[in-house]
């Protein structure tokens, strides 16, 4: 064989080496995914145990109870469902802003302030029922994304971080709430319908309810096939228009995008309205679904469902389609912590179980970002 | 301090070298940086080591100051083998490095940089006194009370020197010290240097990749090439063309390796010098003006104009405007007073895209910043400022971007793992081609090139080059924006130099009078 022709053979072995250290690393980090979780998962699972034993609990009984409250036992699921389409649609709207590249924490006032909205037009909006309801979830997605819009501006026009804006906005939001629900002009109900109790708005007529449909002996409101339907409306907007590129053009480098035509502010706040938008309904739909107390806003009415669809967002890293399974999981926790109780566990340490299990979801992402970073510093760093 | 009589044979060779490297090997995953590296420094010697981008002339240095360990081999200073595994170690075995980018704090004045690190009690008189008796030592006048922030590239540069003089080193690095000076801060630069050796018997690494700088400033000369030393020789009858040869490892196309390795040539024409631009600019500042958030002048009335087919280099010492006038085109900054026309309709500046959809395309200063999106894949890099042309009613068509990001990563010659990889998984080289495709798949009618092949290698360059060249040939008006004039005197028809903000002079290809533009760009005639 001539040098020639051997130089070519050489060449096209090191291609084909080349290409499968590709494939393989492309396996390689799958698998690194799986086996994070599992790791991660495990350890919490043995830590939870752990810790349920030590206080004179039976860890089997814990993750029956679990199971049991969240799926296994009947109309648990569709309970489930209920309870999960509020944290979908929150962490869709966190993903919005995500892609944009802003950091929304507020969502948990985001919230209020729609069941707000929404429980004061629901109540004093006379008209057909399912007219009524609909201008009254249009009204919390217009209260929340007023909330985020907050934010939004500060953040472009006074350059205010809108992750501390959204965070204080929170207590603002919180103490709006139970000060319109003092004033019986604004939230609280008249005398006669709220018994001695102080702050609860009156309750949502039947008619102006979201209905409620029983599949398989599970009965849980339309609104978790609205959450559904609105998953596949941002994943098509995020993930395959052009909208959805430049506003992660926008969130991965803004200069960029801005020299691509992508403006900063109308991008920015729009993701901001958005992602409020999304709180603000999943707080409607909170109040007229019926999972969340009994259609009337009480005091402390987020009951934490902001934040856990913020985690749910963190936890599918940004990805539309997983958000659905995630948040599913983060429902079962919430409806399978209420049989926990049952099993003796003290409540504090049924809480410490959640926490492990949460973290556990959340630290894969963590590292996994972490390892993608190094990866490419490594890599833009070797070859000059 | 003992007497040296002649300067250019003032180092004794024969006595052991004020720093030895033995043999030294470094790699960093499958590159080898250096490889079986052997390299003296002697005292009253100005060593020169030359080397493209990558050849591992750096690294080499970074090992002498502790920054990088190497992997096998030995370092020896005075003939006793040590090992220097922190800058601060480095510095107490007497060894100093100026880096190519300065650490100075720009608020503070210059006596207080130069005793940034001190421990103890300070003595400002004292420290003041110092800095006055190196500067007039060595020539490196200075006010030890001025601002950093209100000098000049060339006087920071001093400041880094006083430095590291005050230490009284016996071993001084200097690493590309001249890439941001203008010609006539160099030449002063290689004096201080030629005092600091002749006068105090130190001996001095002069790191560069420019070919000229090192002919004219160095005693001998050390060339580095694939992590190798190539040759080795006194500096002394020494021939530009060898060594550049050595440097490369092969031929080189003597016109625009001139470029790369800074052998300025003033009598060497052009390419269609003789370009006659009589149709009316395709781009045109009017006395464009841009302040900064503190109000600093950035931009103060520009004027310019580029026409169809020509490439007009703006030359100019960095930090006098360039990145502005970059940023401006790019639609990242306002005008406050003045206007931008492309094509004789008034662009509006600082609005989003706007100088992209009216035609003007642009290589970034730094493509990191501007230029592209490092997580985004290399087909979405390319579709960045038109989306539109690879979807359907708002929508990505994904199949077709990545069909024609293949045919643009054929036709450029990217070397990358297809469409999808990512873009931050390419070699800068190959980025900067990216940016490049981009820009110019889209028909653009003038394309800015903002230092378009800083950190870029010998082919690299070239292509670099030969693609301005095409461009302008199609009728694309260029803005080459860099501060390396070999670079300029290489590719532009025209040339004209800012300071200030502000162009403070113009001349033709044919005309360059070196004197008077290094004159020009150091800000004199003002």
């Amino acid at each position: 064989m001539s040098d020639v022709g051997e130089h070519i053979v050489t060449d096209v072995e090191e291609d084909e080496v080349a290409s499968a250290a590709l494939q393989r690393s492309k396996f390689g980090i799958t698998t690194e995914v799986i086996g994070l979780y599992a790791i991660c998962l495990f350890v919490a699972l043995a830590l939870a145990a752990i810790c349920v034993a030590a206080t004179g609990g039976s860890w089997t009984n814990v993750y029956t109870a679990i199971i049991d409250g969240s799926i296994r036992k009947p109309g648990r699921w569709g309970l489930t469902l209920g309870v999960s389409a509020p944290i979908l649609l929150v962490a869709l709207g966190t993903i919005v802003n995500g892609r944009a590249g802003l950091v929304n924490i507020g969502q948990e006032s985001q919230l209020v302030i729609g069941s707000c909205f929404s429980a004061y037009v629901a109540v004093r909006l006379g008209g057909p029922g399912p007219f009524v309801l609909i201008i009254a979830m249009l009204c919390g997605v217009i209260g929340g994304a007023l909330w985020a819009g907050i934010a939004g501006v500060l953040r472009y026009y006074r350059n205010v971080p809108e992750v501390l804006s959204t965070l204080l906005l929170g207590t603002v939001a919180a103490n709006l709430m139970g000060w319109g629900l003092r004033k019986p002009w604004l939230l609280l109900a008249p005398a006669a319908g709220r018994a001695n109790r102080n702050q609860v708005s009156e309750p949502l007529a039947a008619n102006t309810r979201i209905p409620r449909v029983t599949w398989f002996g599970n009965e849980f409101p339309i609104s978790v096939l609205v959450a559904l339907g609105l998953t596949l409306i941002v994943w098509v907007v995020l993930d395959c228009s052009v909208f959805g590129f430049r506003l992660r053009m926008l969130g991965r480098n803004p200069r960029t995008a801005r020299r691509a035509g992508v403006a900063e502010r109308r991008y920015g706040i729009g993701a901001m309205l958005a992602s409020g938008g999304f709180a603000g309904l999943a707080g409607g739909a909170m109040l007229a679904g019926g999972d969340f107390g009994n259609y009337q806003l009480v005091a402390n009415f987020g009951a934490g469902i902001g934040f856990a669809g913020l985690l749910a967002a963190l936890v599918a890293r940004q990805r539309v389609v997983i958000l659905i399974f995630v948040a599913f999981l983060f429902g079962c926790m919430r409806t399978g912590s209420g049989f926990l109780r049952a099993t003796g566990v003290s409540g504090r340490i049924a809480d410490v179980v959640q926490g492990l299990l949460v973290l556990a979801m959340l630290l894969p992402p963590a590292i996994l970002y972490v390892r993608e970073r190094r990866r490419a510093l490594s890599a833009s760093s070797t070859r000059v | 301090m003992t007497q040296v009589p002649d300067h250019r044979a003032g180092g004794d060779p024969e006595s052991s070298p004020a720093a030895e490297f033995i043999d030294i090997s470094k790699r960093f995953g499958r590159v080898v940086a250096c490889d079986h590296v052997d390299l003296a420094l002697h005292r009253g010697r100005i060593h020169g080591i030359l080397g493209e981008n990558g050849a591992g002339k750096s690294t080499l240095m970074k090992m002498l100051i502790g920054l990088i360990l190497p992997d096998s081999g030995q370092i020896r200073l005075h003939g006793e083998a040590v090992k220097i595994v922190d800058p601060i170690e480095a510095a107490r075995r007497g060894i100093a490095m100026v880096h190519q980018h300065f650490s100075l704090v720009e608020p503070l004045t210059v006596w207080e940089n130069v005793a940034l690190g001190d421990t103890g009690r300070l003595d400002p008189g004292q420290v003041r006194r110092r800095v006055g008796e190196i500067s007039e030592q060595y020539g490196l006048e200075i006010d030890p009370d001025d601002r950093i922030a209100d000098l000049t590239a060339g006087m920071r540069q001093r400041v880094e020197i006083i430095k590291c003089l005050r230490r009284d080193p016996e071993i001084l690095v200097f690493d590309e010290p001249t890439s941001v000076l203008s010609p006539a801060e160099s030449q002063f630069l290689f004096q201080a240097l030629r005092r600091v050796v002749d006068d105090d018997r130190k001996a001095v690494a002069l790191v560069s990749h420019k070919l000229a700088e090192v002919i004219s400033a160095s005693d001998e000369i050390t060339i580095m090439r694939d992590g190798k030393v190539v040759a080795h020789r006194p500096t002394e009858g020494s021939d530009p063309a060898t060594l550049a040869r050595a440097m490369v490892g092969r031929e080189v196309v003597l016109r625009r390796e001139h470029a790369a390795f800074g052998v300025l040539d003033e009598s060497s024409r052009v390419r269609g010098a003789a370009r006659r631009p009589e149709n009316r600019p395709v781009l045109r500042i009017m006395n464009a003006s841009v302040h900064g958030r503190d109000g600093r002048v950035l931009l103060d009335r520009l004027h310019l104009e580029v026409h169809p087919g020509e490439i007009v280099g703006v030359a100019g010492v960095e930090g006098n405007g360039q990145r502005t006038l970059g940023d401006l085109l790019s639609s990242l900054c306002a005008v406050d007073g003045g206007y931008v026309e492309v094509d004789g309709q008034i662009v509006t500046t600082g609005q989003a895209g706007a100088m992209a959809k009216a035609g003007i395309a642009v290589i970034p200063e730094d493509r990191h910043d501007s230029g592209c999106v490092l997580d985004f894949s290399v087909a979405e890099n390319m579709f960045i400022a038109d989306p539109e042309r690879v979807s359907r009613r708002g929508l990505m068509n994904r199949k077709q971007m990545h069909e024609q990001a293949a045919k643009l990563i054929e036709r450029f010659d990217i070397v990358c793992g297809g469409p999808r990889a990512p873009m931050w998984s390419l070699s800068g080289g190959n980025q900067q081609r990216v940016v490049l495709a981009r820009e110019l798949s889209h028909g653009p009618r003038v394309l800015i090139a903002a230092q378009p092949t800083r950190g870029l290698d010998v082919g690299a360059i070239e292509y670099m080059s030969s693609q301005l060249r095409a461009a302008a040939d199609d009728g694309v008006g260029v803005l080459l924006i860099s501060t390396e004039l070999e670079e300029i005197l290489d590719l532009a028809d025209r040339i004209v130099v800012m300071s200030n903000g502000r162009i403070v002079g113009e001349m033709r290809r044919d005309d360059v009078d070196l004197a008077s533009l290094g004159l020009m760009m150091s800000g004199a005639n003002e």
